[in-house]
């Protein structure tokens, strides 16, 4: 998904994990993913680098849909679908 | 079609299902889990142990971490006091790190000045603290089996060790059997 997409998507679940760097923004996902349901979309804010690459890989393994990450200014908001 | 395509066709089908059996055993011997001996106990190797750990954890992989020699150090409790230990004994646990905030590091350590300094740090860049990493493994129930054979050797008694709720006691077999069943195996 490019930007614009990103920004208009609508978001079911916000996980604000900038107080903690890896792997505490993973664990922090983790715990919000049951929260929502299949199909809809969770937004995971982290101002660590490696989580930006982990969440791909996370979401990989468990089959859920990365869809991009938007660069805010001093972290990141990662999108991803359940 | 071609007699020799035809047969070369053939060949490669048997492969393809050779291959598939081969999968199938791979696949169901070895589950998604994490097997790790835990030897180090300096606080560098403590904290990448509980990183990955954790970090497997995540991910849904179940994780055992088989603690042993000098590690051990690091899951003694500083407030819980023994007695009735032999002098060899005594000596050990005088020598030994009082538990996991007061472990060295395995360079820099400049007389316990190092420690105090990553700690710092670890706190600025907001990474979790040793009590935090073993906090969430025991919410994550990451299991930790500690060697018997080491507790026995280094005079250590269970009664100092942390509270922790998935913690057991085990020999060798325990983790080669664990080990065995892991996709992943690691020694630190």
């Amino acid at each position: 998904m490019n930007d614009e997409e990103l920004k208009a998507i609508e978001v079911a679940k916000s996980v604000d994990a900038r107080g903690t760097s890896c792997p505490g923004p993973l664990l922090a996902a983790k715990k919000a993913i049951g929260q929502i349901d299949k199909g809809q979309v969770m937004e995971v804010l982290s101002a660590d680098e490696g989580t930006r690459k982990d969440i791909p890989k996370w979401c990989n393994k468990k089959g859920f849909e990365y869809l991009g990450t938007l660069e805010e200014s001093g972290f990141y908001k990662i999108f991803l679908r359940k | 079609m071609e007699p020799d395509i035809e047969q070369k066709i053939k060949e490669m089908q048997s492969q393809i299902s050779e291959l598939q059996g081969r999968v199938t055993d791979i696949e169901g011997t070895h589950k998604d889990q994490l097997a790790m001996i835990v030897m180090s106990g300096d606080m560098d190797k403590i904290l990448a142990t509980m990183v990955v750990a954790v970090g497997a954890a995540a991910m849904d992989t179940e994780v055992k971490l088989f603690f042993t020699f000098w590690s051990i150090a690091a899951l003694r409790d500083p407030k819980k006091k023994v007695t009735g230990k032999s002098s060899i004994a005594k000596m050990f646990g005088r020598m030994l790190p009082a538990g996991r905030n007061n472990l060295k590091l395995s360079k820099m350590n400049m007389g316990g000045y190092g420690p105090k300094m990553i700690k710092k740090l670890m706190k600025k860049q907001k990474v979790f603290s040793l009590d935090e990493f073993f906090e969430q493994a025991a919410e994550l129930d990451i299991e930790i089996v500690i060697c018997e054979m080491s507790m026995d050797l280094m005079g250590f008694k269970k009664e100092e060790i942390i509270d922790y709720p998935n913690l057991g006691y085990g020999g060798v077999a325990t983790f080669l059997a664990d080990a065995n069943e892991s996709r992943i195996q690691l020694f630190i």
